[in-house]
């Protein structure tokens, strides 16, 4: 039982590795993604539109297969670990511009009339009066989508990536199949996902409370 | 260019069979899933706090564990505790847990949506819990579920990808087999790719169609 813990125990700074790196690389990404999405101009928000569904209409795990086995025979070589955090990351990506999206949408009109009538240029008008309350508003749709992402990375272990999920395989397959060592797995997974929740609820409340007290 | 356009009609034959086995597994998942999703969803808002917090602790398990390992447990674990199934049939019942789980959720919110003052008039006519249950709250909530379920739908198609891991022959791995046999890994994939696609995508307009239509007399 314990031998079994340990074993699984292995996989979790591969699973957290790939989970923070991808989660990282989307939150990034995705900021030029939604600017782009919510321009004005076609040639700039089509593009943004058609990526969007394009990688969200597709399973992660046949992203990871076009990184790792696609462009790895012959393109450009990446070790399971980079393609998993790219691949992930590609699929974050979409997914949190539309997270930011969200919030956009939920502003309300008069910020935007308020800065520009205080004379404000539109740079300083996002960077200062839209984002900030963007990110406020997204921080709860973002951890979901951390907790799901978590989960997520578990077809990482299909092309090799060391992870929970990988050691849960052999050890079942070593060990003539069993359902104990998913359980355990499940559970794991379960319990790395708490501290998420818990710290997403703090940071909202924290951001929620500085907003109130001017 | 020409080359590979030729190569993706000579695979779309062999691609197309395994996106039916894919449109199989997820349409049984649903069909297997919803009415456990449905089952959850009653228990977990039921008087007895013995039953709500059973079905409670089943939903969060069912949504925190990942769908590929509870894929990897049933195909694994099933013939380890004796019963000998298929690696489709395992697929089938993995898949419909996980529908079973996350569809409780969406179905609940739907109930829950149904006005209370409907509830009060079912009982001012002297309908019992269970008629009102059957014919008032049920039908009503599964209607205002519908646009989520279909979301849904359209990832438990996606996960259906899942079960590459487990030998079934449905889109990604005959994918995958094709690059194996030619090493045309990067053509096969994008091919694959673009299957998913002509599958969610339309999906996905139904899906924000059917939300406005019936958004739009539901209020």
């Amino acid at each position: 039982m314990i031998d079994l813990l340990v074993s699984l125990l292995r996989g979790v700074p591969a699973t957290l590795l790939v989970t923070f790196g991808a989660f990282a690389v989307g939150a990034i990404a995705a900021v030029p993604l939604v600017l782009m999405r919510r321009s004005r101009w076609l040639l700039l928000s089509m593009p943004a539109r058609i990526y969007i569904d394009v990688v969200r209409g597709i399973p992660p795990i046949v992203w990871l297969f076009i990184i790792f086995f696609g462009l790895g025979s012959g393109v450009i070589v990446l070790s399971s670990y980079q393609a998993a955090i790219l691949g992930m990351g590609l699929v974050s990506t979409a997914y949190l511009a539309e997270i930011y999206r969200g919030g956009f949408l939920a502003l309300s009109k008069g910020q935007r009339e308020a800065s520009t009538a205080l004379g404000m240029t539109r740079l300083d008008t996002l960077r200062y009066i839209l984002a900030p309350q963007v990110l406020r508003v997204s921080v709860p749709p973002m951890a979901t989508f951390l907790v799901s992402l978590l989960k997520d990375t578990t077809v990482a272990s299909t092309i090799g990536v060391r992870d929970v999920m990988m050691y849960a395989s052999q050890q079942a397959q070593g060990g003539g199949g069993s359902f104990m060592p998913f359980i355990f797995a499940a559970l794991l997974y379960i319990a790395l996902s708490i501290p998420v929740v818990v710290l997403a609820r703090a940071v909202d409340e924290r951001l929620r409370s500085r907003g109130q007290a001017k | 260019m020409s080359e590979m356009l030729a190569n993706w009609l000579d695979w779309s034959p062999q691609l197309f069979q395994g996106v039916l086995v894919s449109l199989q597994l997820a349409g049984l998942a649903l069909l297997f899933g919803l009415p456990i999703g449905l089952v959850l969803a009653l228990a977990s808002s039921s008087g007895n706090r013995l039953v709500r917090y059973f079905a409670v602790v089943l939903v969060e398990i069912g949504r925190g564990a990942p769908a590929l390992v509870v894929l990897q447990m049933v195909y694994y674990g099933l013939p380890a505790s004796g019963m000998t199934v298929s690696a489709f049939t395992s697929g089938v019942i993995a898949l419909a847990l996980t529908t079973g789980a996350y569809t409780s959720e969406i179905l609940r919110a739907g109930l829950n949506a149904v006005p209370h003052c409907e509830i009060e008039a079912g009982l001012a006519l002297g309908m019992t819990r269970r008629d009102i249950l059957r014919f008032v709250v049920i039908p009503q909530g599964i209607l205002f579920a519908i646009p989520a379920l279909m979301g849904f739908a359209i990832l438990i198609f996606q996960a259906t990808a899942l079960t590459y891991t487990i030998a079934i022959p449905e889109l990604l791995a005959r994918a995958y087999r094709v690059g194996a046999a030619t090493y045309l890994y990067l053509d096969v994939l994008i091919l694959a790719g673009l299957f998913y696609l002509a599958i969610t995508v339309p999906f996905g307009w139904l899906v924000s169609y059917t939300e406005r239509r019936l958004g739009s007399h539901l209020g």
